[in-house]
């Protein structure tokens, strides 16, 4: 019970990166795809319908871990305090530059919340990924389970803890070049003319740096927990995840090269998925790492009571369904691509 | 001042307030808004949906703060308040949790298909697109209701081994009576607030001489709404509220009063300043009798009083509760009498020309905000000195490692940036008032899209 809720908790929040994902790539890219206010709209009106909807992933994360690992969370979001809200004020001036921009037609008022967003879409993966990077490093747990990290320390990842160091930073800049990747490949695949020409640039000089912060990220957590290998050479789930991982990263390139936009798309939809559960089923059971590698916070020292856990089953399938069946409307109500003159839709 | 569970009680309270300005806007228009485009969809119902496009863009600005200033109540249970999270995240994470999957999916995905679609998926899909956006915003309160209820009267639980909440019995902390109650008691709130909004602006209009057909509509059902909903907040829903407070929280039923001494035959004070000091209600206009009747049904019951509780059980704030309280039930009576008036008008038909009445309206709209926060206040400071009431005490809920200094700066953060974005979205709903309604086409094509700016 307490395996299947860490594996919904991790699908969940997977699914977050994948699909916020591509709307933070397309925020943090959408001042260089996109020059003119037509074809910043363009690029609005490619996410409009769904970056809210996306957001929702993060919320329903949050709300597993809640019912499922109370402790969990509650560790978590207190001891990443300043973080937290550093990443609380991003989503909320991110989501304001959207609905706001569209109200005024000035040029000084747009200028001001196309840099908001696209300010906030570059932050938040940075952030994101120190958070990942975090996880994988361990943060200092007492003997009650609880831990503060101040935003930053000593610097190094060995010595004096703090949220950003040499480490989690590296993490965070991957992640930010995965998911500007990422979106890059959503805008090529949702828009036509000139910003998909630009983003299918984007997406090929993107590509190495991908590639490049991947090896040596992978290389300095080897470097730093060599356990998380050795655990991963033993579980046939996490090979898995790593086979689709790669299978999506080459899918991106090959599909990109051959215009195929959708399927490129989807490629780096898989790598970040593989990517993500690999780490996941790596991990399993340790939700959170002590740095010194003892008492981690686990699916099984932090999870409510089997009753709690199985009241929580009777309704996540079917509030799962619904959610599948809402984003499948959206997608085909508002298929096909964005053309920059006419912005169809949205109005 | 180093105390950090007195910042954490201000963050939440100064946020969650601030957040709760916009949803009761939101659910209450959304109602509304359902209305018009059902109206809209019958045959010369074009002027139903002229108004019901002006209220969806207005609709849209507040559903976007509500939206943004949401998502940091979900995480500050983690942050601010992570030893009540760990000890019943078992339980109220699953209302939490039922939230995200069954109400933000449903509203997010049809939010822009409401705001942008109209023209594109034509007016049945759009009307379709109002109710997602209806069903979606009211069963969000209500999961947030029954995650408050658990915290009002706790049932449906059990306490483990570690003393932590766990679920025993889902259905009865899902539907527990409290919820239901509190439900329909704040959603009628809710369509007050869109009601008095919509009313105003109808008005507001009519006074100018502007936008006549409009105008009209939304001073018809802002008045009809307003009356309706005004009426079933005292009764029956209000009612019932203060019977289920009475029963099962009778020490915050004498801190509202400003109740010390028990007895029968409890007279409903009217006004007076609470003295804790001296333990007694100062300069009281009451009711005789009418307290008893209201808690218990009878005029001659036992109306116990603070004294008759330890104080370390007393809310820790009664002058604010007491005023709490009374400002709610105050106002909550003025709005049965205005909109009872307007409708006694709006039925003979001199409504439009009673200009005396028309400002009045105009001005009326902040004062729902306030009786909603006044209410919650009454709530939230009645459930003191407990976070779950009598198992839990809020002094035992608070974040182990996060100390003052990093709570009041980010209680300084959200005070700076929601100041700006509060400033912001009265100056973007002003435009849309001063712009008017517009027509579908001209609201529809390019050109008016690149002057009014879409997204």
């Amino acid at each position: 019970m307490e395996a299947l809720w860490y594996a919904i908790a991790a699908l969940t929040l997977a699914v977050y990166v994948v699909m916020d994902g591509f709307d933070f790539g397309a925020g943090a890219l959408h001042l260089w795809v996109a020059r003119r206010d037509a074809e910043r709209r363009q690029v609005l009106a490619a996410i409009g319908p769904f970056w809210d909807g996306n957001e929702v992933w993060l919320l329903a994360a949050g709300g597993v871990l809640f019912l499922a690992f109370p402790k969990a969370l509650a560790a978590g979001l207190s001891g990443f305090y300043l973080a937290i809200m550093l990443v609380l004020w991003l989503l909320i001036l991110r989501g304001i530059a959207i609905e706001f921009r569209s109200h005024v037609g000035d040029g000084l008022w747009r200028a001001f919340w196309d840099g908001t967003f696209g300010l906030a879409s570059t932050l938040l993966p940075l952030l994101f990924g120190v958070a990942l990077g975090n996880l994988l490093r361990g943060v200092p747990l007492d003997a009650d389970g609880w831990f503060a990290l101040a935003l930053f320390a000593s610097g190094s990842p060995r010595g004096a803890l703090g949220i950003l160091d040499g480490f989690t930073l590296l993490t965070g800049l991957f992640a930010l070049a995965a998911l500007a990747h990422h979106g890059a490949l959503f805008l090529a695949w949702k828009t036509e003319g000139a910003v998909r020409a630009r983003s299918r640039a984007a997406a090929g000089w993107l590509f190495p740096i991908v590639l490049v912060l991947w090896a040596v990220t992978t290389a300095a957590t080897a470097a730093l927990a060599p356990e998380l290998f050795a655990a991963f050479a033993l579980r046939p789930l996490a090979w898995l995840a790593a086979a689709l991982f790669v299978a999506g990263f080459a899918t991106s390139l090959a599909a990109r090269g051959a215009g195929r936009d959708l399927a490129a798309f989807l490629g780096s939809a898989a790598f970040l998925l593989g990517l993500l559960g690999a780490t996941a089923a790596t991990l399993f059971p340790t939700l959170i790492p002590a740095a010194d590698r003892r008492q981690a916070l686990t699916a099984f020292n932090t999870a409510a009571s089997r009753a709690s856990l199985a009241a929580g089953l009777r309704w996540w399938p079917l509030g799962l369904l619904l959610a599948i069946a809402y984003i499948a409307v959206v997608f085909r109500l508002h298929r096909g691509r964005c053309g920059p003159a006419a912005v169809d839709g949205r109005d | 001042m180093s105390d950090p569970l007195f910042w954490h009680r201000l963050q939440f309270g100064f946020t969650i307030t601030f957040h709760y300005l916009f949803p009761q806007l939101t659910m209450g228009l959304a109602l509304l808004i359902v209305v018009m485009k059902g109206q809209g969809l019958r045959a010369g119902g074009e002027v139903w949906n002229d108004a019901a496009r002006f209220w969806i863009r207005l609709f849209g600005l507040a559903f976007a703060m509500g939206v943004v200033t949401g998502i940091p109540m979900e995480f500050q249970f983690g942050t601010n308040w992570a030893a009540f999270a760990h000890r019943a995240g078992g339980v109220i994470g699953q209302t939490l949790a039922m939230e995200g999957l069954f109400a933000f999916f449903l509203e997010s995905s049809f939010l822009t298909v409401l705001l942008f679609g109209e023209r594109r998926f034509g007016p049945r899909v759009h009307a379709l697109a109002a109710l997602a956006l209806f069903i979606g915003s009211w069963l969000s309160g209500y999961f947030i209701i029954a995650t408050n209820a658990f915290m009002q009267y706790p049932v449906g639980h059990s306490l483990d081994a570690a003393g932590n909440f766990q679920i025993a019995r889902l259905a009865a902390f899902v539907f527990s009576p409290w919820a239901i109650v509190e439900f329909l008691h704040n959603q009628v709130a809710a369509v007050v607030t869109g009601a008095f909004a919509m009313a105003a602006v109808g008005a507001f209009w009519t006074l100018r001489g502007e936008h006549a057909p409009v105008a009209r509509l939304s001073l018809r059902l802002g008045v009809i709404a307003g009356l309706a909903a005004a009426v079933l907040v005292t009764f029956p829903t209000g009612h019932e509220q203060g019977r289920l407070v009475a029963a099962h929280q009778p020490v915050t039923l004498a801190a509202m009063e400003g109740r010390f001494a028990g007895g029968p035959r409890a007279p409903l004070a009217m006004i007076g300043q609470p003295n804790v000091a001296e333990r007694k209600l100062d300069n009281p206009i009451q009711l005789p009798a009418v307290l008893s009747w209201i808690a218990y049904g009878d005029f001659s019951a036992n109306v116990r009083g603070l004294a008759e509780y330890p104080v370390s059980d007393w809310p820790p704030n009664i002058e604010l509760l007491f005023y709490s309280f009374h400002i709610m039930v105050g106002l909550g009576t003025l709005f049965v009498a205005v909109m009872g008036l307007a409708a006694l008008l709006l039925w003979r038909g001199r409504l439009a020309r009673a200009r005396w009445l028309l400002w009045a309206l105009a001005l009326a709209f902040p004062f729902p905000f306030i009786a909603n926060t006044a209410g919650w206040l009454t709530a939230e400071l009645g459930r003191q000195p407990w976070l779950v009431y009598g198992l839990l005490r809020t002094a035992d809920g608070g974040s182990p490692t996060v100390h003052a200094g990093a709570t009041l700066f980010t209680t300084l953060g959200f005070a700076g940036l929601y100041f700006v974005l509060g400033a912001l979205f009265l100056a973007l709903v002003a435009r849309e008032i001063h712009h008017g309604p517009q027509p579908q086409a001209a609201a529809g094509s390019p050109s008016a899209s690149v002057e009014r700016g879409g997204a």
